[in-house]
Parts: C-alpha cells; structure tokens; sequence
C-alpha cells in the first residue's frame, strides 16, 4: 500500500471509526458480529441476542463498554459559576464526590445535550455528555477562569449494571464498596492502577460506572468478568441497555429528542420542561443559559410535553402517531420510544404529547403499524399517560445493597 | 445604597451627553459618569504640546443635525464655529483638486460635470438613507405597530426616489466604492476623494464589499446638516462642553474622573453602578454609551448573559485601523501648488484609489501603511485659541494602521510616524523644520486613553452584518439589551459613529418609550 507511505498505520481516512480499549475483549465476545458506530468510535449493538442481554441487565450483571461516553475536564477558580451558568441545575449544591444529572441549554431554552457532572474538587469537575460540546462550552468559557479540555480518549469506561454488580465489584477487590449511594463517587487505588467508580447508570438499576486510564482496560475487563462469572456476567450491547433504560424512563439524545444544535426545521427543538424535566430547572439559582426564555415558557404554559404512555396490547407502538380521535385521526402526538417491558408486562412508550393531552391520566390513541411477512398491519389502541420511571426497583438506591 | 437616580449614564461621549440632555429634560434625574477627566470621549480635547490643543481623535463636525443643535440649543450653551462648509482638497504632489459640495475645481470640464452628476444623486440616496439612520431600526418580524410601521415607511421612501433611482440605489449600496467611483470618474484624485470618505474610520480598503454604504452613511449624516465641515472655536472639545452645558441646564448631572467597574444586577435588573473606586450609585436603569463589548465582556459579565448571545458580542468586529496625528507648529506650512488661502480647508492626501488600496494592504498584515493616506487639518488657519502666538496646529487621520500590529506599539508608531511625515513632506516640502513637537496615536493608544476596545470610530466595523436591526448584534439593537434596565446609547449601536448623536437620542427615545 504505497499510497499510506509516511501515514501511521492504519491512517485514520481508512479507519474512520476508532477502536476502544476494549475492542478485542468485545470482538472475541461477539457471535454476530453486530457493531456501530457511536460518537466515532466502533462498539457492539449486539453480543448475542438481546433478550439474553437485556434478562442479564434485571437478573445478574452486565458489562458495557462506555469509553465512546464523550468526557471533558472543567477545572479552575471559577469552575462552578461556569458550570452554573452552564446548566439548569444548581451546581453549587453539587458536593466533591458526587455526581448530577444536568441538561444546558441554548439562549431559547431549547437543549442543547444531557449529561452527568462530576465534582472532583473545589475546582475540577468531569462532564459527561452524549455529543461534543467542546465549541459551546469554550464559547461559554468566556469571561470566565476556567481551562475546557476533552478527555474522551484519556479515560476508559465500563458501565456494570444489575442487580449482583455490587457483589462482583467487592469479589473483583473494591473493599467498602457497599458503603456508596447512588450519585456518589470513589477512587480506588489498588495494584497501581486508579479506578473511579461511580454508582450511576443508564438502566434504572443496582449498578456502578468505571473510570479508568486506557492501558487499565483489558485487565479491569478481564478481572470483572472473573469476578461475575458465579454470578452470570455477560458483556451487553446497546441495543438491551436501550431496553432498560426506555423501562427506567430515561431520555435518549437524538431519540426522544434532537440536540437544538442539530434541529433544522421550526419547533423540533425541546425545553427541559417540555421533556418533562422541571425539576432539572432551577429559577431560584443566579443567571443561567435559557433562563430567561424558559421563564417565559414556564409563564405562558406548555404546548407539548413529553410523558411515559401505557399502551393496551403488546405490540410495541414504535414511531406512532397518537390521536386525540380515533375516528377522525386529529393528531395529538407520536411515540419517541418504545417496547414491550417484559420485567413489568406493560406495553410502555415514551411520547410527546400536545396539550391538553399530556395531563396524567389522559387517553389518546395509539397509531400503530405491524409489518408482518411483507404485509402491514394496523391497530389503533388506547394508551393511557402514566408516570415515569416504568420500572424503579428498590435496590438501585438500596444502601448497602443486597449481598448476593 | 444613597439616593436612586432614574437613569445613569455610562461615558460622557457626545452619544452619551445628548442622551443625558434629552432624558433630564422629559423629567428624569440623570448622572452621567465619565472615566476621564473630560467630557467628550473621541472629541474630547487634549492639550498634546503646551498650548497647543487639538480633541484626541475627531476633527469636524460634518454630521451632526441642524434639528438637533437646535433642540438642544448648544449655541445658547457657548457653541460658535470658527469655519463652517470647508471645502475639500485633494492633493497629491504638485497637483490638486477642490470640491465644494458639487463643484469641483482642478479638473476638466466634463468630470466636473460627472461629479456633479455623482454628487447629486448621493445626495438623494443620502438623503434617503438620513430617514433610515434617524429612525429607531424596526426589528424584522416583528408584530409591533412601531417597527412594522418604520419598515413600511422606509419602504415607501425607497419607492418614492422614483423607478430608476431606486433601482440604482439598490444596484450600488451593496457595491465597492472602487466599482463605483471607477464606473462613474476619470480623475484619480477625485476617486480617491470619494474613496477616502467611504473608507475612513472603517476596516476597509476601497475595494472592500460594502464601502459604498459606509460612503452613504457618512453622506447621510451630512445630509442633515447645512453647514458642512465645520470647526468650533476651541475645538471639538468646546462642542462637548456645549452638550454637557445643555444636559447640565437639563438637570442632568456630569460627573468626571469616575469610571465606572461594574453594572450592578440583582434578580436578572439593573440596580446601578459600581465605580472603580468602590462607591455603589443606585439608579432605575443604567444606559451606557461604552462600546458594546466592554459594557457586555466587562461592565456587565458573562455570567449575567446567554452564551449565544456572548458569542455575538465576541464576535463583534472592533478592530480599529485608523491613527491620529498631533503637530505642533512653528508657523503656517506650505503646500507645493497650493494658494495659501486653501490652508484652511479639509486637506486629504491620497493620489489615487490604488494608492488607498495599497496602503489598506499593510493593515491585513499586521503592519502600517508604508505610504498612508492622510486628511488633514489645520484648525489654526481659523481658530486662533488652539495655539500659542505665531504657532500652528496640524491634526490628521493617518490610514492605514493595523490593530494588532506586528510590531510592539512604540515601534509601530515610530515606523508610522516617519511614514506619514514622508508622505507630508512630499506635499508640504520642508514641513519637517516647523515641527515643534509630534504625537501619534495608534487605535491602541486611541484605545487606551478614549477607552473603547479596538480603538474604533464606529466602536465596531460598519457593515452589512453589524448595519440596521442587526447593530451592535441580534438581541441588544433598539438599544435594548437581555437585562431589564440595561440599555446602550454609543457609536455601537445603531446608526454607528460620527459625532451625529443619533444612538444618543434614538436611545433616548426608545427609552421613553419601553421603560416602565
Ligand atoms: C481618529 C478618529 C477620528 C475621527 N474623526 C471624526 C470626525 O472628524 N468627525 C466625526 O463626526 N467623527 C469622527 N470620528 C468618530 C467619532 O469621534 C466617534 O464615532 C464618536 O465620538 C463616538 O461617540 P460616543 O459618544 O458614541 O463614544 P465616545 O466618544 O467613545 O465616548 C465614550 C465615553 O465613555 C467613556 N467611558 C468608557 N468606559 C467608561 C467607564 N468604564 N466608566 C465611565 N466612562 C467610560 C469614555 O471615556 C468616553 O468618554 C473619529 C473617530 C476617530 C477614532
């Protein structure tokens, strides 16, 4: 191959997608060899078959690769009058050690992404976000002292989700892991190598996610799964955790809503309160992004909203149109997310919904289309709207978790 | 906090001053605070060699309302001019022509009957424009009656220029002023007069898209006044003096030697002012006549504001590009050609549209104009209180001299001093010999004392994109800002620089209008 002379190899324009630390664990893992693309990098959809995938999430222990997670390091004396100003949230209540699910916004209210923020100190936070930000959060930087800088490629990541994790963490060494609360972090320092973990997650379950430097990777990889192989550890793709995380009502980027950065056309663009996300918004702090738009939205009421659907039947009402009336098909809203929950046998959807509509307790009508054997079906059922999340055991938050 | 004032304004420039007249005299009380110790800001005075005085950067009064020196009664407050309608000369060496409003002298007969031509008909697009820039800009889609009614009036004056003058408005105010003055004139002086005008004070050479409009602004503002280049006794400054004596007589209070630190917000409004020297002054709203970027960036703070529209702020263009220079003379200089009775008039230097360009080029490279064009003055000529007995005084815009120079400043200047001294010296010969003391200020220095970021004419480029409805940017024009109570009243703003005092009475208007 001439033409790469004087290129590393491979050169990037012939791999445009990057390997993560964990890639050759994934790809001996992988039966099917169903791989995507995310953030730019190359990761599993599938392992096996996604119902084992999805039963080991809410029965024993999964593992995700999450290094694709795009990550930046925020850091100095005005760290978090940045961030504050960043986010909806009051960060300023936000203690060294713990974690915040946070959304910014656009001057319009409209969300820009979702993310976690992590305290590290007075003046070092991590934000995890689900696409780069690095222009606006530079553009925002202005007028403050604080250094923007990603970090994906520096940090690996692990997400070990289900309800036996906290027993493979302590079987994998993590001494006094039991003591962590949901929303808190630790290091741990063992064998030369630092491991952050934090007990957050994206499945609405018992679970942990772990930081670490790349060249700790294989060797975490490999000490987890022997730690959870009693315990029926198996490697997940993203097609199961985006099973469980539609059960725990979690709003996915690009899904249930598209990055005001990326909308094109009128009115595509969300509010926190129109995701239903209020309690994410804060008046009471000091300015933030969108505020004074969303003061204004707040004032003149919701035009839609998004809201957790349960739906008669079994068939998954993906992409649905929703009527106000049946008969003659006045569209109130559409399904953003949906599945059949077969942890809580319901027929559940997220969904954004005009208003009247979105009031809990309301009925519309579900549009939804069945593609069997090259015929299209079409069943127009009742769907009630219901609190999220669908599916909130008891032992995501339980404090020791259970020892089994 | 002591007594609440209604309104405080930041800066005592000319803007500021006639904003502060027109406030106290509909009631309000009003404090403006000035960081220097002198009223005026780019047309304050300085005294740049003993006795010899000149205002730190304009050099006439050209555009500044007849309506408005009349409402605000500056003669009445000590205003006299020692020269009104001063010609135009241009020269280069050993030739020169000379524009009165649409005669030309110095060229032949059919070019000063294409300049008349020329002339004539910038006269009607000026005066077109000269509704536009003295009208608050109406946001576009908008539903108030106000803005849908100035949109429809701007309309309707543009149609009303007839057919074909409206089409050849349109056809032109997007142009450059080369196209133009190349399409329409023969004599490289004459182009390069039309040339200078269009590009003073801006970041442009004559070739840059949209210095015809630059051109038409700067002629609409002279559309309203009949007095032309004018020059007050006592220079620029004594005009200032004038506007704060009519606010004062007002009601308003001026306040010098008192900068202001920090605009004070509590729950998302203005509730005043901290100076540097940690007094905090209390005030219902607080209208500030500084540039656009350090009222946002410094006065205010990011944290107050909407990263998007931080963005726009940084991306405001503020990069001044032109120097001002300061002689001291020994006595009256000779112009090679020139009959001594032209002394007096506004004297530009520039042999040729090429020659501007050329000079223009420098400035995009981080360097000064090897050969800079110059418009000169020399007040003295008229005025005698602005220089000791027997001395004179030469002011001129030097163009070009690049903002971020590569150079350090002391070099910078040096380099541009002797380039502008040579260019002098090719017009005046033996000029070097009267030359009692010398200052140049780059649009650094400029930046420094007059503090206004980039050292700018306008406090920002004039053009397309920072023009109208979108001047400074989208979200703070209408002289309106993000923050309740906070207004802006300076060059920046609509309609931007000149010593016009629009933004300072349409900012006022407005104000009468919205606050509560
Ligand atoms: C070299 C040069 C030559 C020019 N020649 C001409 C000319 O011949 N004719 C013409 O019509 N126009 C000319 N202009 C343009 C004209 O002078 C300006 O556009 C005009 O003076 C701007 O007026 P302003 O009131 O908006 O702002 P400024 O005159 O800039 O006034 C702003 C004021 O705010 C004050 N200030 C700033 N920060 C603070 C603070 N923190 N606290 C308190 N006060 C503060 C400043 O000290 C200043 O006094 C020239 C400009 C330049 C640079």
């Amino acid at each position: 191959m001439t033409a790469d002379a004087g290129y590393p190899t491979p050169p990037h324009f012939r791999k445009p997608l990057i390997d993560t630390p964990f890639h050759d664990r994934a790809r001996a893992l992988s039966q099917n060899d169903q791989f995507v693309a995310w953030a730019g990098y190359s990761t599993v959809d599938v392992f096996t078959t996604v119902e084992q995938e999805y039963f080991a999430i809410r029965n024993a222990a999964t593992l995700y690769d999450l290094t694709p997670m795009v990550k930046y390091r925020v850091a100095g004396r005005d760290a978090e009058r940045y961030i504050n100003r960043l986010v909806t949230r009051d960060i300023r209540k936000l203690k060294v050690g713990r974690v915040s699910y946070v959304v910014w916004c656009n001057d319009e209210g409209h969300i820009i992404d979702d993310g976690t923020v992590f305290r590290l100190s007075e003046t070092d936070y991590r934000i995890c976000t689900a696409e780069r930000q690095l222009d606006w959060f530079l553009d925002s930087a202005i007028g403050f002292d604080v250094a923007v800088e990603e970090i994906t490629a520096s940090v690996a990541a692990l997400s070990l989700q289900g309800p036996t994790s906290a027993y493979v963490l302590k079987k994998f060494g993590l001494s006094g892991i039991e003591s962590l609360k949901p929303f808190e972090f630790r290091i741990f320092e063992a064998e030369g190598r630092s491991l952050m973990v934090s007990r957050t997650g994206f499945t609405g379950d018992l679970g942990y996610e772990l930081w670490m430097a790349p060249q700790h990777a294989t060797a975490v990889w490999d000490d987890l799964m022997q730690a959870g192989r009693s315990r029926g550890i198996r490697a997940i793709g993203s097609q199961a955790l985006n099973l469980a995380r539609i059960e725990a009502g979690f709003l996915m980027p690009n899904v249930d809503f598209i990055s005001a950065e990326h909308t094109v056309r009128m009115h595509r663009e969300r509010t926190p309160l129109e995701l239903g996300l209020a309690w994410l918004v804060d008046f009471d702090k000091p300015h933030f992004n969108g505020r004074r738009a969303l003061q204004k939205q707040k004032a003149a009421g919701l035009q839609r909203m998004l809201v957790g659907l349960d739906i008669d039947g079994n068939k998954p009402a993906h992409n649905a149109l929703l009527y106000a009336n049946p008969t003659d098909e006045t569209e109130c809203g559409f399904v953003t997310s949906a599945m059949w929950s077969p942890t809580c046998k319901r027929n559940i959807a997220l969904a954004i919904l005009d208003t009247p509509h979105f009031e809990m307790g309301r009925r519309v009508h579900a549009d939804i289309y069945l593609h069997r054997e090259l015929v299209w079906e079409r069943r127009m059922v009742t769907a009630t709207v219901v609190e999220r999340p669908f599916f909130a055991p008891e032992r995501r938050r339980l404090t020791p978790p259970a020892d089994r | 906090m002591n007594r609440a004032w209604d309104t405080i304004i930041v800066g005592a420039g000319h803007n500021g001053l006639v904003c502060a007249q027109m406030l106290a005299s509909a009631g309000q009380s009003v404090l403006v605070l000035e960081a220097g110790a002198e009223v005026g800001g780019f047309a304050a005075p300085r005294e740049f060699a003993p006795g010899f005085r000149a205002s730190i950067a304009a050099q006439y009064l050209h555009q500044f309302s007849d309506a408005l020196l009349r409402s605000l009664q500056l003669e009445r407050h000590g205003l006299r001019f020692a020269a009104t309608g001063l010609a135009t000369t241009v020269l280069a060496s050993g030739r020169h022509v000379r524009i009165a409003g649409d005669h030309v002298d110095g060229v032949s007969a059919e070019e000063a009957t294409r300049w008349q031509q020329l002339d004539t008909r910038l006269a009607r697009f000026a005066k077109f424009m000269a509704t536009v820039q003295s009208t608050m800009a109406p946001r576009l889609g908008s539903s108030d009656f106000q803005d849908r009614w100035t949109l429809l009036k701007m309309g309707l004056r543009l149609r009303l220029l007839g057919r074909r003058e409206m089409r050849e408005f349109l056809r032109i105010a997007g142009m450059n002023v080369y196209d133009l003055a190349t399409d329409e004139l023969e004599d490289p002086l004459l182009q390069a007069a039309l040339g200078m005008d269009a590009i003073l004070g801006s970041n442009f050479g004559p070739r840059a898209p949209g210095t015809v409009l630059t051109l038409l602004t700067r002629r609409a503002g002279e559309a309203t006044t009949t007095g032309g280049y004018r020059l007050p006794i006592g220079g620029l400054g004594a005009f200032a003096q004038a506007l704060a004596s009519a606010a004062t007589a007002a009601g308003a209070t001026v306040r010098t030697d008192a900068p202001v630190a920090g605009i004070v917000i509590e729950n998302d409004e203005v509730r005043g002012v901290d100076l540097a020297n940690g007094e905090r002054l209390s005030a219902a709203r607080v209208v500030s006549s500084v540039d656009p970027r350090q009222t946002f960036l410094s006065l205010l703070g990011t944290e107050h504001l909407d990263t998007g529209f931080v963005r726009r702020v940084d991306h405001f263009r503020h990069r001044g590009i032109t120097a001002k220079w300061h002689l001291a003379l020994d006595a009256l200089p000779t112009f090679t050609g020139l009959p001594s009775a032209q002394l007096g008039d506004r004297l530009v230097v520039a042999p040729s549209l090429n020659y501007l360009e050329t000079a223009y080029n420098a400035s995009k490279y981080g360097e000064v104009s090897v050969l800079p064009a110059l418009e000169i003055s020399i007040p003295t000529v008229h005025d005698r209180t602005l220089a000791p007995a027997g001395g004179h005084v030469l002011t001129a815009i030097v163009n070009y001299a690049a903002y971020d120079a590569k150079d350090d400043l002391g070099t910078a200047r040096e380099k541009l001093e002797a380039n502008a001294l040579a260019v002098l010296e090719s017009v005046a010969p033996g000029i070097r010999s009267l030359i009692r003391s010398s200052e140049l200020l780059l649009p650094m220095d400029l930046e420094r004392i007059c503090r206004v970021t980039g050292g700018h004419w306008h406090h920002g480029d004039l053009a397309f994109d920072q023009y109208l409805m979108v001047r400074p940017f989208p979200g703070a024009a209408q002289y309106q800002t993000p923050i309740r109570g906070l207004y802006l009243c300076g060059a920046g703003s609509h309609p931007g620089g000149g010593l016009t005092g629009l933004p300072g009475r349409l900012a006022a208007e407005q104000i009468q209008r919205t606050a509560p």
